[in-house]
């Protein structure tokens, strides 16, 4: 089998320019979506308490949440959750309320409603002071991949390279986090590990077509900047396509097997991939061009890897 | 030039073998048990007669284990079945604690690899399973450090009450305001012999002059040394108290850890009982004082039945009755620290005591007015009291630094000293969070984890074969091979898995295939330029190598931040995830070379390679 039958190489660069609008239109709407929407936080990130409870037949809803108000929590959240034998309640934190107990005590007042038993499945409770530390420290971890990435690059490559890789590979982020504005899906904790993981795992994207490129200034004189850049990507696109197939995949496994847990990671995932293959090729490519690549750039190196040959 | 020296394949092999017998422990599953701890803090668990008595006690009772392990702090023995462990349980209960309403020892049901002997022996443990795969409780605890600053601070201003009446400096007024202590004087003179005298005695303050309207005063401040062994020792003090706490609720093996600098972790595998785990973790002081009644003939009436009016029976830890009056003259609250020492005068071993101020005041008139009386130190523990120590009031103490000596080898004074601390917590604490997951949860979770990454290893491995044909074969024992050392790193290491670790697991297997797809390309690529097979396959790992050392670079330096900012769920990823990694790399690279090398290396003449259709533009 062989996917890709390519004679020449395809001319990506002449419409570097369509491509870099589409991306900057889509980064605009996330952000525009991100700040009129917002995200929809998980308990980790606001503080509160959420639990979830399982019944032998569907329950009346109505009857919990009357329950609940009776408690003194009118704000409750009550909603199926999976499947309509499966609730899921959600108090936020209030200040003055004996936060540790929540729990206890809403288990205490389901116990009492007639009709079939509730079994606790799980509780999560979060205090005010912990969901502030998450979000900073999730900022930190950020700003830690960024700075480490873009030094790599630098090192490895050249600051051209380093600088076009990081944009590309943030504007994915954004649009993840977009998306989520957008749905007003839950952003927990597993989701943030997956927006970080596939930052890395896009750079690595463009990593393998800088790769490419620089081999070729290397090897083939007489082409162009953007002939080496179409050359370069053309060369690695069946492995680009092959690659994000087989992760998307196992991720589209954990979409469908992993349950509620798993499938906002896996949806982050999802469009993190898909649109990590596109802006590390399709845009961090025409970045690198208009920032200035160019053949000399990798003499110097050239002439070390000869001598040491020889 | 495809051939491996004999060592390189021997090393491949030898760590495949080494990933398969670290892995095996996983395939075996767990077979119940009954584990056998301390429950007190003076009781030193003997692994050797444990065992004896565990071994009498399921004789008697008629059952038979599948074998008996001991570690330095329990002994536990498995079982066939989850009704012989219960009988079991039942039966090692009832012989180790006869009573139960004052537990010697923790009885608690577990669950243990069953996994053999030769295999634990060498440290072959399954993975450990977080929370989320087992059920259980977690709390976070966030200590108060201001309360534990604050309560040395009232101490200090007595002390320094007392301090400066026994050196006769005139002064008026001490109170502790915020986090300073502030001492006013009327005159100037006093204000320095004051400090003078305040800076021989105590070395853990900043002291600063100031004035106040007509008023000379000093404002003392712990220096930043002494907070910070106050903070220090506060922690330690709260996590021993929880460590004796949570023995009451029988957990099989419970985490109580720092976090932070001023956070515990407290996680109960198995434990549903909510309410009650945080009852008991929230418990308040237990430490009480009160005088000794030594009436003669008082105490043989009350052991007789005839208790006098306002006192109870309590025995000491020798089990010889004491008569106590039921009024409390302090609680474990007014006391701030208890260290065990030697006495200044004779070298005996003591322990000493420290209280804060309003305790001090109240100790000094107490003992002022019982000079000769027996006055003892009781522990609550479980509802149930203990005399710790009755010491005789030599003298009026005064200033809160009270000293019992006499009679007692210097491990003794370690231990009543931690007793003493143990009954009271440090700092208070509050729960910021708190995770529980039931058990059926747990085992779904488990399920739903694996399935996810089986169906996708299948689906990679059946596209990899049809697309590379042997290559894609190669690929995928390679991918396996990842999976192994992974799943044997996790073991070894004790990391905890969870259920976002799982993720991490396929997530990295289903970017691990990068590595192969990237060499594998690259040989149809050269194969394609008219490179002859076996040059095909050499420049394709040559030069596909650089690439996956870049790329891997990058994702790992994103793993790294992970680990580095990460807390729960994320942390549990970000393990799994960068070991993963590692792991990748060896597999990806030596193991599929070592296979194609086994396959092809020893061709001389070979036409063709089995890695699918290689297309060439032109034909």
């Amino acid at each position: 089998m062989e996917f890709f039958r390519i004679r020449k190489d395809i001319p990506f660069m002449k419409h570097a320019l369509v491509f870099n609008v589409i991306s900057l239109i889509t980064f605009l709407l996330a952000v525009f979506f991100l700040a009129t929407k917002g995200l929809h936080f998980s308990v980790e990130f606001t503080g509160g308490t959420l639990m979830e409870v399982s019944y032998a037949e569907p329950p009346a809803l109505e009857k919990i949440r009357e329950a609940m108000a009776k408690e003194g929590y009118q704000d409750a959240q009550v909603q199926n959750f999976g499947s309509a034998r499966d609730v899921l309640i959600r108090l936020p934190n209030r200040e003055g309320m004996e936060t540790g107990k929540v729990s206890d005590k809403v288990l205490a007042s389901l116990s009492t409603l007639d009709g079939p038993k509730a079994e606790l499945r799980r509780v999560e409770f979060v205090g005010p002071q912990v969901g502030k530390e998450l979000a900073s420290d999730g900022a930190m971890a950020l700003l830690l991949v960024i700075g480490g990435i873009v030094l790599y690059l630098a090192m490895r490559f050249e600051w051209r390279f380093a600088v076009s890789a990081i944009i590309a590979n943030l504007h994915d982020v954004i649009i993840i986090l977009g998306f989520f504005a957008l749905f007003q899906w839950e952003f927990s904790l597993p989701v943030l590990a997956a927006t970080l993981a596939v930052l890395g795992y896009s750079v690595n994207e463009s990593v393998v077509v800088f790769d490419r490129v620089r081999e070729t200034f290397r090897k083939k004189r007489g082409l162009t900047t953007p002939q080496v850049l179409d050359h370069a990507i053309t060369s690695t696109i069946s492995r680009t396509i092959i690659t994000h197939g087989s992760t998307q995949m196992m991720v589209l496994s954990m979409l469908l097997f992993g349950g509620e847990t798993l499938y906002y990671f896996s949806l982050a995932l999802t469009i993190g991939i898909c649109f990590g293959i596109y802006s590390s090729v399709l845009v961090a490519s025409p970045l690198v061009m208009w920032l200035g690549v160019s053949r000399e750039q990798f003499m110097q190196v050239k002439k070390d890897k000869e001598e040491a040959v020889v | 030039m495809n051939r491996y020296p004999l060592w390189k394949n021997l090393l491949i092999g030898l760590v495949l073998l080494w990933g398969l017998i670290y892995t095996l422990p996983n395939f075996y599953g767990e077979v119940p048990a009954v584990q056998v701890s301390s429950g007190k803090a003076t009781l030193k668990l003997d692994p050797g007669t444990v065992m004896k008595r565990v071994e009498e006690s399921l004789g008697k009772a008629g059952l038979q284990h599948d074998g008996l392990f001991a570690d330095l702090t329990s002994v536990r023995a498995r079982f066939r079945d989850t009704d012989t462990q219960l009988k079991a349980k039942d039966a090692i209960e009832k012989a180790f604690n006869p009573d139960p309403t004052d537990p010697s020892y923790v009885v608690a049901l577990n669950l243990l690899s069953a996994s053999p002997q030769w295999l634990t022996s060498i440290h072959a443990l399954p993975m450990y399973l977080g929370l989320d795969l087992r059920g259980g409780v977690h709390f976070l605890l966030q200590v108060d450090m201001k309360g534990a600053v604050t309560k040395r601070l009232d101490a200090t201003a007595g002390d320094l009450r007392t301090l400066l009446r026994d050196k006769n400096v005139r002064h008026a007024g001490i109170s502790r305001e915020g986090q300073n202590v502030v001492v006013k004087f009327r005159e100037a003179e006093a204000q320095s012999r004051a400090r003078a005298v305040i800076m021989a005695a105590n070395n853990d303050l900043q002291i600063t002059e100031g004035q106040d309207g007509a008023d000379f005063k000093l404002t003392a401040a712990l220096s930043p040394l002494a907070q910070k062994s106050i903070q220090e020792s506060a922690l330690k003090q709260n996590i021993t108290t929880l460590h004796n706490r949570i023995n009451e609720l029988g957990v099989a093996e419970p985490v109580i850890q720092q976090q932070g600098l001023d956070r515990i972790v407290v996680q109960l595998p198995g434990v549903q009982d909510v309410a009650k785990a945080k009852d008991i973790l929230g418990r308040t002081a237990t430490l009480e004082i009160r005088m000794v009644d030594d009436t003669p003939g008082a105490l043989e009436a009350a052991v007789g039945g005839a208790i006098p009016a306002g006192t109870e029976v309590y025995n000491d830890r020798d089990g010889r009755p004491i008569l106590v009056k039921k009024q409390v003259v302090l609680t474990g609250e007014r006391l701030t620290d208890a260290q065990p020492g030697f006495d200044g005068q004779n070298h005996e071993p003591a322990v000493h005591l420290t209280l804060d101020s309003a305790g001090a005041r109240i100790f000094k008139d107490v003992t002022r007015e019982n000079i000769n009386k027996r006055m003892a130190i009781l522990l609550i523990e479980k509802g149930k009291g203990e005399v710790v120590t009755a010491p005789v009031i030599r003298s009026e103490i005064g200033g809160g630094r009270v000293q019992i000596s006499g009679k007692m080898s210097s491990e003794e004074a370690t231990d009543t000293a931690l007793l003493l601390r143990a009954g009271s917590l440090a700092a208070p604490m509050e729960i910021i969070e708190e995770r529980t997951i039931g058990p059926s949860l747990g085992a779904e979770n488990i399920s739903k984890g694996f399935h996810s990454t089986l169906w996708g290893f299948v689906a990679i491995a059946v596209f990899m074969c049809a697309y590379y044909m042997l290559f894609g074969l190669v690929s995928v024992l390679a991918l396996a091979s990842n999976l192994l050392l992974l799943v044997a790193l996790l073991s070894l290491l004790q990391a905890t898995l969870t259920l976002p670790g799982i993720a991490a697991i396929a997530l990295t297997l289903g970017m691990a295939i990068d590595a192969n797809v990237l060499i594998n390309e690259r040989i149809r690529e050269e194969l394609r330029n008219g490179a002859t097979p076996q040059a095909a396959i050499h420049a394709g790992y040559d030069r596909a190598f650089d690439t996956i050392l870049d790329s891997n670079v990058t994702t790992l330096i994103a793993g790294i931040a992970l680990l580095v900012f990460g807390s729960g769920p994320v942390r549990g990823f970000a393990v799994v995830h960068c070991l993963g990694i590692l792991t990748s790399m060896f597999s990806a690279i030596l193991v599929s070379r070592g296979l194609v090398n086994l396959v092809y290396g020893k061709k001389r003449k070979l036409d063709k390679l089995a890695i699918g259709q290689v297309w060439k533009p032109g034909l």
